[in-house]
């Protein structure tokens, strides 16, 4: 038998250069982080927050469940929020996402413009919409479901794009050689091919949108949040238990719902 | 009742693309899904009507956002960099600690069920709990500051980071594994030497995905007292000074587009 050993290639010259430097890059980075941190050690450790510690733990740990019925009550809230946002968000990216395919439209500079369009929607955290629309309108469910769609167009758009974008495209050759117009295409041609994905990631997004909305109250956008802030506030610690509660049952069984359904679309 | 079979005979009706049974399932899903946006349109006022009410209020902001106020640029500055190493600071201690967990949930690993099952439930309930959530209660438990927005997102990456790599372990290649172990190697052996090189550029390219999402978390853990340039945009928004709000929005773009491209490009070449 034939053994064979090779040897560690040796770095180039080049190699080493850019080895050194990556690592100088790293290092001054973490250099300018754990400097220009401004943690304070003293009032982070200091004999207040491990009383606090020992009083807030506890109490987490020891949901307040008359407080039950009111948190699901916003809970159905948050949910309503998540669904309405979600499905304007399903619709509303379908044309996002065909501007973007390039095998769609054709036109190189409304593809780059609507993907760069959805890139930029997807660089803003919901909660910061969600800000601007409560200072539009004022606190309501309403800025909230219009963060939730508004932000969810980021991610959906592109996922839309990249399914149109995958099609087999002979289906819709065949259609076109056969003479068959461009409602005819994309009844008969496109729509087969990509309504499942689309549902798919739209439930997708929906499992996403739950989360998302369920802080959303914070800053007064309606749903369970708006608890959160309360609780906290008068220091219910108990409550906010049970809020925790609520969420983390209520966001892994609509988890296993929508990644069974999934399962069964696609 | 017909369906495609029986019409074969007669070339001249088209076949139906599906069964009427399809159909008639197909019809009440989406009945269903009209029927439920309807009524959570109303319940939560989000209804047409409610647009053509708020639409002076878009107005009105969209107009007080431009043109944005460049001179505040400089005092965004400080806030943006504490939101860049608060989500630095968080994702390297999240992934240095997410080691053992992933090992531990990794089924090829660990394959008996009483040693994965119990860390995944634990890091799955982790993951379903909103990071602000997190910030939230550290902020009760140890005032305003930084420290509670690291914690929160400490916390939050560790989930994640979890999952995304006891996934990866439990595709990697085995073969290697087993040779170790049969030539005698410990489990620590069969980590170090059969696993860690098979998954190592995932693991950085994942922590960077994961510092990616600290980075857009971390701007709005400043709405609860958690650090970050949260703080700066709730208040501007609260003093109705949009013209700051709208140079604090663009800076935030502009930062989180540049640390996604860096981001993007060097996972490209890991993996």
């Amino acid at each position: 038998m034939e053994h064979k050993l090779t040897l560690k290639k040796q770095r180039t010259k080049k190699q080493w250069i850019g080895f050194s430097l990556i690592t100088a890059t790293v290092i001054a980075v973490y250099l300018w982080t754990f400097i220009g941190i401004d943690i304070r050690w003293t009032r982070v450790f200091s004999e207040r927050s491990i009383d606090n510690f020992s009083r807030v733990i506890p109490q987490l740990f020891s949901p307040d469940w008359s407080a039950f019925g009111k948190v699901m009550e916003l809970m159905w809230q948050t949910l309503q929020m998540a669904y309405t946002g979600t499905l304007l968000a399903a619709i509303l990216a379908i044309p996002f996402g065909f501007f973007a395919a390039s095998n769609m439209v054709k036109n190189k500079l409304l593809n780059t413009f609507s993907k760069w369009l959805l890139d930029a929607i997807r660089a803003f955290p919901e909660l910061v919409l969600a800000l601007m629309f409560v200072a539009a309108i004022g606190p309501s469910p309403f800025a909230g479901v219009l963060a939730i769609a508004i932000g969810s167009i980021g991610m959906l758009g592109k996922l839309y794009c990249e399914v149109i974008e995958s099609i087999d495209m002979n289906v819709v050759e065949a259609l076109e050689a056969n003479g068959a117009n461009k409602l005819q295409v994309l009844f008969y041609g496109i729509i087969p091919q990509i309504i499942p994905e689309f549902l798919s990631y739209a439930i997708y997004r929906f499992e996403i949108d739950v989360r998302a909305s369920t802080i959303l109250g914070i800053i007064g956008a309606g749903g369970i949040g708006t608890l959160i802030t309360i609780a906290t506030q008068n220091r219910n610690w108990d409550e906010v238990g049970m809020i925790l509660v609520v969420i983390v049952v209520v966001v892994t069984i609509i988890d296993s719902l929508s990644a069974m359904i999934r399962k069964r679309i696609v | 009742m017909s369906n495609g079979i029986n019409n074969e005979t007669n070339n001249r009706t088209s076949i139906a693309l599906y069964s009427v049974k399809v159909k008639r399932q197909m019809s009440v899903i989406l009945l269903a899904i009209i029927g439920l946006y309807i009524y959570t349109s109303i319940a939560t006022e989000s209804s047409l009507i409610d647009f053509i009410d708020g639409w002076s209020g878009f107005e009105r902001v969209a107009k007080d956002l431009f043109p944005p106020n460049w001179s505040y640029a400089p005092q965004v500055w400080e806030y943006l960099a504490e939101t860049i190493q608060m989500a630095i600071i968080a994702t390297t201690f999240a992934a240095l600690a997410s080691i053992p967990i992933f090992l531990l949930s990794a089924a090829n690993l660990f394959p008996s069920k009483w040693v994965h099952q119990p860390v995944r439930f634990i890091m799955n309930v982790l993951r379903t709990i909103p990071d602000i959530l997190l910030a939230v209660i550290f902020v009760g438990i140890f005032g305003v500051g930084v420290f509670p927005g690291i914690m929160a997102l400490f916390i939050f990456s560790l989930g994640i980071l979890a999952k995304l790599m006891y996934e990866t372990i439990e595709a990697i290649d085995t073969n290697p594994l087993e040779a170790i172990r049969a030539s005698g190697g410990n489990t620590l052996q069969v980590i170090w030497y059969a696993v860690m090189p098979q998954v190592l550029p995932q693991f950085v390219s994942f922590g960077l995905y994961v510092f990616e999402v600290n980075v857009r978390a971390s701007v709005v853990l400043g709405f609860v007292g958690a650090g970050g340039v949260g703080l700066l945009l709730q208040q501007q928004v609260s003093f109705f000074n949009y013209p700051r709000v709208m140079t604090i929005i663009l800076i935030i773009f502009i930062a989180v587009v540049i640390i996604d491209y860096i981001s993007n490009k060097i996972r490209e070449r890991l993996v």
